[in-house]
């Protein structure tokens, strides 16, 4: 379970969070709206450590996220993909290299195994025929693919995708979305997802929040989103959006 | 605006600036014991900053070097006392010119391209998505930069004092009639007159080309990690790094020279 409690934030001069209480229980996929530059990619960013709070707690399955010392970050990073935005790929690696990365550094497999594992993952996001491609040459929505590889490969329990479907085309897209679907479902990853688009909170969604001027304006299942007379909600989710 | 706020402002970015390099070149030293693994960055980012720099460090160099015998030659000619001109242009190459040349042309190709690449991972999320990986920037990005500049720029610092050694040669030959044997007679003699096996010229410039590598790697390096806001910042992170990595080459330049040739 991920929880956020009354998280204040202030970068530079500007407060960006202020009161946030969000939390996602196990096995769900909860999806995180707002306008750009309200915070959001912010909010992930304090899930996995990169901020502290100013004030309030940020805690995984109980444990308290901004006190933890190296050691408990990285095991808590071990256990969390992270799909950028843009899926943040390293440029001079191949996307076999990139997807390896992880499993490189930090664990002890064989390079057999390595390269078992990742054929694994890039065959599940549909990737392995671009394995010795480069990021530089691949379109927006294979290095998302491949990031959500490299999210995958350590067997994560919880991913955060930071906008999954930027930039991509309606049937890309949809591929995306169906591949989160299914990472929840046979894989049982719990996930927060930052999206502006009604399709991905509506086909990979269970519960949706909507942020606005650093808290949650609004927050419900996906059915009660849609049926929202909320402002934001009828913005996010009504007829034309998208 | 009120100045003293606008002056202690601009001191405390300076400070702050200052040291987060000191901090991040402390950091790359203590990381040095994992460069095993990095040994194939180490040679890529060598061989590029090698490729890069090359062509301009030799032209540069030939132009230097004929500049300092024509201008040392000009005076010299009224004494009527050419035969110098060898001794002269050697000691200056070696000593100052050939190091700072090779620094600042790396500052400006090598150094502007560090800040540049790590400009733009760090604003498309790649330093942080390193950190979620638990990989350290400095051990992965910083350390295989910082030891293939420490070793570029002394490699191409000696081939600017040849190639520097050898424009001066030829205006000596053409303009001022020094003969060819002559000139490097007495530039070599120059060069081994200190009776270490590394002529003391040589290897005072080498030690400053040295630091001057390891400076514009870090300055460039942190210049790129500290880089913010698009692509206009990773614009300023690469003004700062070619502008912090030239001063820092005139400073310590002066700092080396002191301290070999006045305190010792
Ligand atoms: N490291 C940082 N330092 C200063 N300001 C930041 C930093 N990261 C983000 N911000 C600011 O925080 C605000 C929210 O950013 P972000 O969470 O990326 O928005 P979004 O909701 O579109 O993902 C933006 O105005 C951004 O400029
Ligand atoms: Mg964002």
């Amino acid at each position: 379970m991920i929880e956020l409690q009354d998280v204040y934030k202030r970068l530079g001069t500007r407060d960006i969070l202020r009161g946030l209480t969000v939390t996602v229980p196990k096995g769900m996929n909860f999806v995180l709206m707002g306008p750009s530059g309200t915070g959001k990619s912010v909010t992930l960013k304090h899930v996995i450590g990169i901020f502290k709070p100013d004030r309030g707690n940020v805690r995984v399955d109980g444990q308290d996220v901004p006190t933890m010392d190296q050691k408990q970050l990285m095991a808590l990073r071990k256990r969390m993909g992270y799909l950028f935005q843009n899926g943040a790929l390293i440029n001079w690696l191949s996307v076999a290299d990139n997807v390896a990365l992880p499993l490189r550094e930090h664990s002890q497999m064989s390079r057999t195994d390595i390269a078992d594992r990742v054929h694994e993952v890039l065959e599940l996001v549909g990737m392995a025929h671009a394995h010795a491609q480069f990021p530089p040459n691949i379109s927006g929505g294979m290095k998302l693919r491949a990031g959500l590889a490299r999210a995958l490969v350590t067997n994560p329990e919880y991913v955060l995708y930071d906008e999954p479907n930027a930039g991509l085309d309606p049937i890309i897209s949809q591929q995306i979305h169906e591949l989160i679907a299914e990472v929840r479902d046979r894989l049982s990853v719990t996930g927060l997802i930052v999206t502006h688009s009604r399709a991905c909170a509506t086909q990979c969604g269970d519960r949706i929040g909507i942020l606005e001027s650093g808290r949650l304006a609004i927050e419900g299942s996906v059915d009660e989103i849609v049926h929202s007379d909320h402002p934001l909600a009828r913005a996010f989710m009504g007829i034309g959006s998208d | 605006m009120n100045p003293f706020a606008a002056t202690t402002g601009f001191l405390h970015d300076r400070v702050d600036g200052a040291g987060y390099v000191v901090n991040l070149l402390l950091r790359t030293l203590l990381v040095l014991p994992r460069i095993h693994r990095r040994l194939r960055f180490l040679l890529d980012n060598a061989f590029n900053a090698g490729v890069r720099a090359l062509p301009v460090t030799m032209v540069v160099a030939a132009f230097a070097g004929a500049i300092l015998a024509m201008q040392t030659g000009i005076e010299l000619r009224r004494f009527g006392d050419t035969a110098v001109l060898g001794t002269i242009t050697a000691l200056s190459m070696c000593r100052e010119m050939g190091p700072f040349i090779t620094g600042v042309i790396l500052a400006a190709t090598v150094g502007s391209a560090i800040a540049a690449e790590l400009g733009t991972m760090k604003v498309s999320d790649e330093i942080d998505a390193l950190e979620v990986m638990s990989i350290d920037p400095t051990d992965y990005l910083v350390l295989p930069r910082v030891l293939a500049l420490a070793v570029m720029c002394p490699l191409l610092t000696v081939l600017s004092d040849l190639i520097g050694i050898y424009g001066g040669s030829v205006i000596a030959e053409q303009n001022l009639g020094v003969s060819s044997d002559l000139y490097w007679i007495s530039a070599i003699e120059a060069l081994t007159s200190s009776g270490t096996v590394l002529p003391k010229e040589v290897y005072v410039g080498l030690l400053k080309s040295f630091v001057f590598g390891v400076a514009i790697a870090t300055v460039s390096c942190a210049a790129g990690l500290r880089a913010g806001g698009g692509a206009l910042g990773v614009g300023l992170a690469v003004q700062t790094a070619v502008r912090n990595s030239v001063i820092l080459i005139i400073v310590l330049g002066f700092v080396v020279t002191w301290f070999f040739y006045f305190l010792s």
